[in-house]
């Protein structure tokens, strides 16, 4: 069930080549997007970073990793995945800066969230 | 008057369970419960400052240069391609064994290169990512299927990991440029 409420637009692309996320404790999630339709009139339409509740910017995504790290147990913190939840419309910008600054943070694990597509034959 | 002496008139309750079972299929439907599923990538460390890698020790063949521009259109070692086609192309590059002197050594050599453009969509990237690790999905399958009979999926861990030295996932990424702009 959903935690936070998310103010960004995400319509996720899809693959084949999926893995199911395991052990949601231990996953980060950052949305990408552009802002929902009842937010245009205050963020705009450009796309955007959202770390829990709030918007943020790219420099926000270390202290945000050191956060998360910081909550769970010392031995778990190998184990943490990042899961980018980006609007398929989303240019490979600002995804892109985000990587680099999980680089930096040494979150190197990486999930990028997409649906299962249905294969028609 | 007598009727009602009786007793407190019951509530007629018979469409009761009715009710709660329309309120529980209406919580059911409504409730979004996340599916999370996603392509798992593992990023590069940070280069160390000190050291300056050397990348021309590796023969311009054993990479497979994957570009995407910021229209999403695919350059495959210098050519234009469909998306469609990457994933046998990716397969005929790594599975070469020097059969194709253009072509991968062998697939421990072979290195796929990707770069985007910053104006690259991210649904293009996410593609492009799936057909390649797709092609590497089918090339273990098959390797698999063929040394002990079974899927890649269905292997013990070991034996995965045996497949997976013959048939490492090397994907590069190349810091995207900006040519279309954002």
């Amino acid at each position: 069930m959903r935690e936070t409420t998310i103010m960004v637009k995400q319509s996720m692309p899809d693959a084949t080549e999926i893995k199911k996320l395991e052990k949601k404790s231990l996953v980060s999630y950052i949305y990408i997007g552009a802002p929902v339709e009842r937010m245009q009139g205050t963020y705009g339409t450009k796309a955007r970073i959202q770390l829990n509740d709030a918007f943020a910017t790219v420099d926000d995504i270390a202290q945000f990793i050191t956060t998360e790290r910081a909550a769970r147990d010392e031995k778990e913190v190998p184990f943490m995945t990042t899961s980018i939840k980006a609007d398929k419309d989303t240019r490979m910008g600002i995804v892109t800066d985000v990587k680099q600054e999980l680089r930096k943070a040494n979150a190197l694990k990486l999930n990028y969230s997409t649906r299962k597509r249905v294969v028609q034959e | 008057m007598a009727r009602r002496a009786k007793g407190a008139s019951e509530i007629n309750a018979g469409s009761m369970a009715d009710i709660a079972f329309l309120l529980l299929i209406f919580f059911l439907v409504t409730t979004t419960m996340d599916v999370d599923t996603g392509l798992a990538r593992k990023l590069p460390p940070m280069p160390d400052e000190d050291i300056q890698q050397d990348d021309s020790q590796i023969l311009a063949k054993n990479i497979y240069v994957v570009l995407v521009n910021s229209s999403d259109q695919l350059l495959v070692e210098g050519e234009l391609m469909d998306i469609s086609q990457l994933r046998a192309g990716a397969r005929a590059f790594i599975n070469n064994n020097g059969r194709d002197p253009e072509l991968s050594d062998n697939p421990q050599k072979a290195i796929i290169s990707l770069q985007n453009d910053r104006g690259t969509s991210y649904d293009m990237y996410i593609q492009v990512q799936n057909e390649l690790a797709a092609a590497y999905h089918e090339l273990r399958d098959a390797r698999s299927l063929n040394k002990y009979g079974m899927k890649f999926n269905d292997l013990a861990k070991d034996k995965q990991k045996e497949i997976r030295k013959e048939y490492p996932q090397k994907i590069s990424e190349a810091e995207p440029k900006n040519i279309g702009g954002e």
